[in-house]
């Protein structure tokens, strides 16, 4: 592991303790998991921390792991700090009944529209945000598409499956 | 609806009431499809409201669902004024996962072809501003040149807009003679007809009166957005992927990031002009580089990853191997090793980034494009508030916005 890797791995550790948890090291960016409800905490300390200095939301995304049973839905923030150019990301999961974590937007007005949008897309819902609705959809649609259980095609085609691509074939809910 | 302010009006003044303009989806100065709804006060505006997804595909969805080579047809339509640096960019993001080295030769070539499409990109925006601002002459000057760089993308890959440009490892060919040629015809004569372009504007006093002070936005504010690229710089951020992160052999190349002080209009303008000049360098320098290349060095154009890059057709079908990796590749049944990767470029407006997750399927398990153009717009109420009306449509062509990257 980098040097400032493991420094910042360290002081995470020393500040968060049990709270973030499964660093890894992938392509020289340092990887690592967080309990939800510290998100804010550790979004402001690597933001604030004075060697951290962590500035810029890169971005934001949301991931849909059916069968982490619990954890369904995760929420990565890639960071940067752009003066020594280290770049970071962390996943916060939640419970897919109850998608609920706490917005960043007051942290990087960056978040703001990226959060819609994994609103949008996985209906995660962050709490706190100032204007919370869909973003690319229309806003009568009633499900989330970039989950995994939502199809690409219509129902009725049987030309393309999941098979092809070397998953299974997830099971599809009729919408409507 | 972001909440109003009402301007409170002296004594004895008829009652105001505000003016709501619907600017978009398809209005000539929103130069693609996206929404504002402004809230007016006669010419001035009072809050604003941007609405996107007008051209939404669904394109992380589709990418799920298909093999890293039919996923390059997606990026392109992205930022579609420069779709190859979208292109290069999706290959460099595979090639990371896959662990795929290119030879220097093929990096020289993709430094041309993304400097190429940032002229392209940047051509565009800067004479769009002049058409915005009343000046539409530049606009028809410079189109030419456009016309030269699609000619050669057309020379490369057989197509001008969604370009389709490269294979994960290299191109799918090399460059003909004809794409040699005009890349020179194009160092030689586009120098002049910048200079030209720079004259009519630059110092131009109407023009510079519409734009100085137009739509400024500090360095802080900038980060706090989330911007990237020349709108970045402009307001005296030296960032620039290519630097901070070089990738494809940009740190053997010698060039220097423009930047700003205020990040109004006009520095917008100016940095992406100077852009091009640096850009029509770097180009320079590939060509050089590419005629110093000795040996096997001077012809090759892909790596030797014969799991991943598509043979020629014709070895598809004379020879055995070619064959074989042909079918597995188009029938996906080659599969990608577990893991997360983030790779970014400097695209023509900003940091483009793929965020790929790979489950060890033969598509992506999750992929997310951070998409520059979809960012900064949120800025867009900060940077036009208080401002006239007219003063909008030019901050919205200086920032570039381009429907297709904001929509995904």
């Amino acid at each position: 592991m980098l040097e400032h890797n493991q420094y910042i791995q360290q002081k995470l550790k020393e500040k968060f303790g049990e709270g973030v948890y499964n660093f890894e090291e992938t392509y020289d960016t340092l990887h690592f998991e967080a309990d939800k409800d510290l998100n804010l905490k550790i979004l402001n300390f690597l933001k604030s921390d004075e060697y951290l200095g962590f500035a810029f939301l890169t971005d934001l995304c949301g991931v849909h792991y059916p069968d982490n049973k619990g954890k369904e839905l995760a929420v990565v923030y890639n960071l940067h700090n752009m003066a020594k150019n280290i770049r970071i990301r962390f996943k916060v999961y939640t419970d897919i009944t109850q998608p609920d974590i706490f917005t960043a937007t007051s942290i990087y007005a960056t978040a703001n529209w990226l959060e819609r949008e994994t609103y949008d897309f996985f209906g995660i819902n962050f709490v706190g945000h100032p204007n919370l609705k869909r973003i690319m959809n229309v806003e009568e649609m009633d499900y989330f598409p970039l989950r995994k259980e939502y199809p690409l095609e219509d129902q009725s085609r049987t030309d393309k499956d999941d098979e092809m691509f070397g998953r299974e074939i997830m099971q599809r809910p009729m919408i409507n | 609806m972001s909440q109003q302010h009402h301007i409170t009006l002296p004594e004895g003044s008829i009652e105001k009431a505000t003016t709501t303009l619907n600017l978009g989806p398809t209005h000539p100065a929103t130069h693609g499809v996206f929404q504002n709804i402004l809230e007016l006060d006669g010419e001035r505006i009072v809050s604003a409201e941007q609405t996107v997804g007008y051209i939404h595909r669904a394109f992380e969805k589709i990418a799920e669902h298909r093999n890293l080579y039919q996923i390059t047809t997606l990026t392109d339509r992205l930022n579609y004024c420069s779709g190859p640096l979208n292109n290069m960019g999706w290959h460099m993001t595979c090639e990371k996962l896959l662990g795929v080295k290119t030879p220097k030769r093929v990096d020289y070539l993709r430094v041309i072809i993304m400097e190429l499409a940032r002229i392209s990109d940047h051509l565009i925006c800067n004479s769009i501003v002049g058409v915005d601002s009343g000046a539409f002459t530049g606009f028809l000057y410079v189109m030419q040149y456009r016309e030269l760089i699609y000619e050669i993308y057309d020379e490369i890959c057989g197509s001008r807009i969604t370009t389709n440009i490269g294979r994960i490892g290299g191109f799918e060919r090399d460059f003909n003679d004809i794409a040699f040629r005009k890349i020179q015809k194009f160092i030689d004569e586009y120098p002049a007809v910048l200079k030209e372009f720079e004259d009519l504007f630059t110092r131009n006093r109407i023009f510079v009166d519409r734009l100085v002070g137009a739509g400024p936005i500090s360095a802080e504010r900038a980060l706090n957005y989330g911007f990237t690229g020349p709108n970045l710089r402009a307001a005296g951020v030296d960032y620039d992927v290519r630097t901070v992160s070089p990738y494809c052999s940009y740190d053997e190349f010698d060039f220097t990031v423009p930047i700003g002080t205020t990040g109004d209009c006009y520095d917008r303008f100016l940095v992406r002009n100077q852009e091009m000049w640096q850009s029509l360098s770097i180009i320079k320098q590939a060509m050089n580089k590419l005629a110093d290349l000795k040996g096997a060095d001077a012809t090759v154009y892909h790596a030797n990853v014969p799991e991943y890059y598509l043979p020629e057709k014709q070895d598809v079908y004379t020879k055995m191997e070619p064959m074989i990796w042909h079918f597995k590749i188009i029938y996906g049944e080659i599969n990608m090793p577990k893991g997360e990767v983030y790779h970014s470029i400097e695209a023509a407006n900003g940091e483009l980034g793929y965020y790929f997750i790979s489950d060890g399927g033969r598509s992506p398990y999750r992929l997310h494009f951070r998409r520059p153009c979809f960012i900064y717009y949120q800025a867009f109420e900060e940077l036009i508030k208080g401002g006239m009306l007219s003063d909008a449509i030019i901050v919205m062509s200086s920032l570039n916005l381009i429907a297709g990257e904001m929509d995904a």
